[in-house]
């Protein structure tokens, strides 16, 4: 897709101003056409699009370039912060009441995701050593309240039902009563789907919402929804006044910019994000990773920011001069794993590299589980192998596997990784002395 | 308004006649789509403005507003740009006949009805939450309503309660369904729906499934296994998948509709939810870049609400 290259056309545009100490305001908007054009592909509402570009047009004239940074990476770094100060600058919690039990209503479009939500919402407080319980609103759909019974059984939260002859109003506040009575003390109210524009129905949820007056109403957003979701957010937010957004299906290939309108149109924060078909499959929202992801490129800064932050310079140094004698050992290769893993996951770190193409490297399936293994079986070699693996001969090998719990084939394929990658490293600090960037390359990034 | 029609072969006194009351209902369904959309266009064109960038600039957000995307939008203004440059067009308001031209051209291409033999398998497909179950309650009141024997396959063994859900659609329409259990394979599902449509000599067999986000492998493989078992095991049946969209989907309906149809050979879409307020302008991306025609339009919760989709009185619709 064509966003995918967006750190290259920025390049493109800034190569031409090398040198330069400030950015013209011609050079800007050239750069800012490219980011709108990213935005709306990502499904960023226009209007939202337009008001960003603004800010961030108005901020890139006003800076000095950074000297450490070329302009098209100084610019990246603006778009990223605010869009990352858009999307809300921390994660933000469920607001539990003070008497139980705390109420929480979800709406939302049909087919957003609230029955599916709903369970993994009261999964996740139930993790979270909650008593939740599930209630049944939706008397439309057919079989929408089996479905939140099937849910609620698998996760063993129970459903509170009342069938679909009675009002939705009534079955709520019939939840409520039996809540107090029988010590639960989340109650989870799932509604119907209903289109922002039913007028009736949009009162049915006001009338649940006087009723019941819960602590938190959450609007289920479809992540692939395109530019109509502001209307359907201002809607929700006008009639009931919301309290946050749950984004759903975000495990789909979307960028997701349904989020930054969003929040952008009703100033609400995302507070969950649901990713998947299990129904643990919810976790608590991270702004700032999301801004990456609406932008499809790569986040050279917090790259460069976390390799600095975990690699100190005179190692580094001393490393390189290592791989420069050939003298890289799987001693050194542990300790650069290590720090790998301190920078966090390997399949994030993969995505933060501009260019790389994550539904390309499928192939190349690097996991943290493969680091473990890795690790699991250098530790089980001796110090002298691991300075010297020329040394490993079959019956040490046999050892190795036995001892980190792989098989000799696992070894053997370490070893020669290891030795193709040390190779490798060389012509890397042999280009690197050249171009005077060597001591930042990541070794082990291939 | 809109003379370009006027010039298409096509016959306007028989469109009349025939279906006034369901062209009637079309227009009501796209009332808002329509209001939305052409009021913009319309506030922008009766200025007796002049014909400039500018203009078109605000076109251009009209569409993208509109969910088309930019690149299929660039095309369209580009198009636009040339053709009013030929026509010597100066006047605002024949902008909109061009637009509409181009939108009706895009959509047109290729177009031809979509004509149901018996046995007819259609596989219905999309991902999570776009109505798939509920459009295959429209779809067999639809064909009941012509007459047809209508066979439903419960083949979303997945999602709970799904099955419960079609069961009451069969209830409602009056017609068969054949179901296994919560959690069986979906493919053995579609095999013994085909045997028992032989069987009862069904016309049409309307095959539910699983909700799938694209990108999942294993479901895309799932989704392959039970077009394979449809392909060998009716081999004297016209199958067609169709894959359900929902219209306030954004730009991530071209690759939706791209691996659906990779994997299943989508043969048309439905698209759902126009009652609302977006306007599904992504399907005229998907017709420009991946020639997949849109066959019906949900335009409200009613049973009767699913239409059957024609381009000419589609752009009329969403134009007059």
């Amino acid at each position: 897709m064509a966003f995918e290259s967006l750190t290259g056309k920025l390049q493109d545009i800034f190569k031409k101003l090398r040198g330069k100490g400030k950015l013209s305001e011609k050079d800007v908007k050239e750069a800012m056409k490219e980011v709108k054009i990213a935005l709306l592909e990502a499904d960023v509402n226009f209007k939202v699009v337009k008001e960003f570009i603004n800010t961030v047009t108005e901020k890139s004239l006003g800076q000095e370039v950074m000297e450490s940074l070329t302009p098209a990476q100084h610019v990246i770094k603006i778009v990223n912060d605010e869009l990352t100060a858009l999307m809300g600058s921390k994660e933000s919690k469920i607001n539990f009441s003070d008497k139980p039990p705390t109420i929480i209503m979800m709406v939302g479009l049909q087919g957003s995701g609230k029955t599916t939500t709903s369970g993994k919402l009261a999964n996740y407080l139930k993790s979270k050593g909650k008593n939740p319980i599930l209630v049944a609103c939706d008397v439309y759909r057919p079989a929408a309240i089996k479905q939140l019974q099937v849910v609620g059984s698998s996760i063993n939260v129970p459903v509170f039902s009342m069938g679909d002859k009675t009002t939705p109003v009534d079955i709520a506040k019939g939840a409520v009563d039996f809540a107090k009575n029988n010590n639960y003390n989340v109650v989870i109210i799932d509604t119907a789907g209903r289109l922002h524009i039913d007028e009736e129905l949009m009162d049915e949820l006001k009338n649940i919402k006087d009723a019941v007056n819960p602590n938190e109403i959450l609007l289920v957003v479809d992540a692939m929804t395109g530019q109509d979701v502001v209307n359907v957010a201002e809607s929700f937010n006008e009639k009931l006044d919301i309290d946050g957004v749950i984004l759903t299906k975000l495990d789909g290939d979307t960028r997701g910019g349904a989020a930054l309108s969003v929040k952008a149109v009703t100033h609400k924060p995302i507070k969950f994000i649901a990713s998947g078909e299990k129904l643990t499959d919810i976790e608590v929202f991270h702004p700032d990773r999301m801004a990456s992801r609406i932008l499809g490129m790569g986040d050279v800064l917090s790259l460069i920011e976390k390799a600095q932050s975990q690699i100190d310079e005179k190692k580094a140094l001393e490393l390189q001069k290592k791989i420069l004698d050939q003298q890289f050992s799987f001693d050194d290769f542990l300790e650069q794993l290590q720090g790998l893993k301190n920078m966090g996951p390997i399949d994030q770190l993969f995505s933060m590299i501009p260019g790389v193409n994550m539904s390309k490297l499928k192939g190349v399936n690097v996991s943290d589980k493969d680091i473990k293994r890795i690790e699991a079986i250098i530790q089980s070699m001796t110090k002298e192998e691991r300075q010297n693996p020329s040394i490993i001969n079959g019956s040490r090998k046999k050892r190795i596997a036995a001892g980190s719990g792989t098989s000799i084939q696992q070894v053997n394929s370490l070893i020669k990784q290891f030795e193709q990658t040390k190779k490798m490293m060389k012509q890397f600090t042999d280009l690197g002395k050249s171009t005077k960037i060597g001591k930042r390359r990541m070794p082990f990034f291939r | 308004m809109l003379n370009f029609f006027k010039k298409n072969k096509k016959e306007d006194a028989n469109l009349e006649k025939d279906k006034k009351g369901l062209y009637q209902k079309l227009k009501d369904g796209l009332t808002r789509t329509r209001n939305n959309f052409t009021a913009k266009i319309d506030s922008i064109l009766s200025l007796g403005r002049k014909i400039d960038d500018e203009l078109f600039e605000e076109l251009e957000e009209i569409l993208i507003l509109a969910d088309v995307g930019v690149v299929t939008t660039e095309k369209i203004i580009e198009n636009m740009k040339i053709k009013a440059k030929e026509q010597k067009i100066k006047e605002a308001d024949k902008i909109k006949d061009l637009l509409a031209e181009e939108i009706y051209n895009i959509m047109e291409v290729n177009e031809r009805p979509f004509n149901i033999t018996s046995p007819t398998l259609i596989l219905i497909v999309g991902v999570n939450g776009v109505g798939k179950t509920t459009t295959i309650g429209k779809l067999a009141n639809k064909y009941k309503n012509e007459g047809k024997k209508v066979l439903l396959v419960a083949a979303d063994t997945f999602r709970a309660a799904a099955i419960d859900q079609l069961e009451v659609w069969a209830g409602r329409n009056n017609c068969e369904i054949i179901k296994h259990e919560e959690g069986s394979d979906p493919a053995s599902v579609v095999f013994d729906g085909i045997k028992a449509a032989k069987a009862r000599g069904a016309d049409i067999i309307l095959c539910d499934t699983a909700g799938r986000l694209h990108n999942k492998k294993n479901l895309m493989e799932e989704l392959k296994k039970i077009y394979r078992v449809a392909q060998r095991e009716f081999d004297n049946a016209n199958i067609e998948t169709l894959l359900v969209l929902d219209a306030t989907t954004g730009q991530n309906a071209v690759q939706q509709a791209k691996i659906f149809k990779e994997a299943v050979n989508v043969t048309g879409i439905i698209l759902t939810k126009l009652d609302g307020t977006a306007k599904g302008g992504i399907v005229i991306s998907i017709k420009s870049e991946l020639d997949i025609p849109v066959r019906f339009i949900g335009v409200g919760e009613g049973i009767d609400d699913l239409q059957e989709f024609d381009s000419e009185k589609f752009v009329r619709a969403l134009f007059e």
